[in-house]
């Protein structure tokens, strides 16, 4: 259960003193090699909890920041059927971003410290949404390909080791199907569209595909936790088996729209039964991730802007229940007085 | 600058008439009635209930994992409260 109020009262002394100790340790990994899921008040080393905290939150983060892109063009949609599935759409990232800030509080930290680190630009997000939304079929491309590699690396997380997480991966998984398929239902209506449409379907392919196959993070080679992640069973399967996969279902998709995807080493290999890709342009993944891509700034200006103009808004509703709390407890007082 | 978090709540959905409560997730809210419209936004938005419980998660008293084994060892060697404890013939019917 999610009962985060529980876990973080001071003085707690459900966390065994011999933290860190061999045994301990060695009950712990025979736990996640049995397949048994830990629980938050479950005693866990201090690099599990880390570890889980730092993904957990970069994932809620990126699933708010990811409202960003889309709302861009909530006004603008063509029709009143595709405003509708694009609200819906961006309500869910909301939905998913709270379901993953809550998971991460039963570790023990508040929410709101997590969302100080992301305004305070001290926490990541997924590199993709630092890209901008410049026409329509964007948003088409961004549920088709964006979304399905979302899902690509969500489906193995619901197994994760960790309950809330796992719980939390599960539900999200449900209600990302949608997201695909209305990407994909966009691309295919301008695939079938006229000339003028289909090129703005193959430039959104363009602009997105290699910022797509970037999402699943740095090759295994490169990948500095991957390793104590997978024994933990945090992460399930690697980043580049997740990103072949990711090709593999995505090519024939890009076919069938009559697109051509912009990789020129782009070929089927019989031997492998896999795709063969273009090597990723690194050095843009990490500038991205750095804080230097095309809208990372404007990412954090309007996050930071909605949280503040919000903020009248948390505060009076606290003292507006205040009011109300102490209006209710004075209530039987006044009547006895009567 | 740092401010105060909302209160926490567990949510709690009745996915049908005739079946339990069940534990959804969880929310931060002012107050009670705030809990149960963003709990009816966030964790009903394709017909997951008929009924919603928001409870504060500072009222809910938990069993501590550390004593799972002794809290709950009373039940372990008691397999006479099982139906298979006991011995019928199999011509016996409808039992």
């Amino acid at each position: 259960m999610y009962t985060q109020g529980l876990d973080i009262k001071t003085g707690d002394t459900s966390v065994p003193l011999e933290r860190g100790d061999g045994q301990l340790d060695r009950r712990f990994q025979a736990k996640i090699d049995a397949d048994e899921k830990i629980e938050p008040k479950d005693w866990m080393p201090e690099g599990y909890r880390k570890t889980l905290v730092r993904q957990i939150s970069q994932h809620a983060h990126s699933e708010v920041v990811g409202m960003l892109p889309e709302g861009n063009w909530i006004t603008r949609a063509p029709s009143l059927r595709r405003k509708a599935a694009l609200l819906a759409k961006i309500q869910d990232e909301a939905g998913h971003g709270l379901y993953l800030y809550s998971a991460a509080e039963t570790l023990g930290v508040s929410r709101q410290e997590l969302i100080d680190q992301l305004l305070a630009g001290k926490a990541k997000y997924s590199s993709i949404f630092n890209y901008p939304t410049t026409t329509w079929a964007d948003i088409g491309a961004i549920g088709w390909l964006v979304d399905g590699a979302a899902i690509m690396n969500q489906v193995p997380l619901q197994r994760c080791s960790y309950g809330p997480y796992s719980r939390a991966m599960i539900r999200i998984c449900k209600e990302e199907s949608f997201h695909q398929r209305q990407g994909y239902e966009i691309m295919l209506t301008l695939c079938r569209g006229t000339a003028e449409q289909k090129r703005m379907a193959q430039d959104a392919l363009d602009r997105w595909w290699w910022p797509s196959l970037m999402m699943f993070g740095p090759s295994d080679k490169d990948s500095e936790h991957s390793a104590q992640s997978m024994r933990w069973k945090i992460k399930r399967v690697s980043n580049d088996e997740l990103r072949q996969k990711f090709v593999d279902v995505t090519v024939p998709q890009a076919e069938f729209l009559g697109l051509r995807v912009p990789d020129p080493d782009l070929r089927w290999n019989a031997e492998r039964g896999h795709y063969d890709f273009g090597e990723i342009d690194w050095d843009e993944f990490k500038q991205v991730l750095m804080g230097n891509g095309p809208c990372n700034r404007e990412r954090m200006r309007a996050r930071r802007s909605a949280h503040d103009n919000g903020r009248w808004v948390r505060e009076a509703a606290l003292a507006h229940a205040e009011k109300r709390r102490a209006r209710a407890a004075a209530a039987p007082v006044a009547e006895a007085a009567e | 600058m740092s401010e105060k978090d909302w209160p926490l709540w567990e949510v709690f959905i009745r996915a049908k008439s005739g079946l339990a409560h069940k534990h959804a997730g969880s929310l931060h809210a002012a107050d009670a009635q705030m809990a149960l419209e963003n709990a009816r936004d966030v964790y009903t938005r394709r017909g997951e209930g008929v009924s919603l419980w928001v409870v504060p998660s500072a009222a809910i008293t938990a069993s501590d994992p550390e004593d799972k084994e002794a809290f709950f060892e009373p039940t372990g060697d008691k397999i006479y409260r099982h139906p298979t404890f006991y011995e019928i013939p199999e011509d016996v019917k409808n039992m």
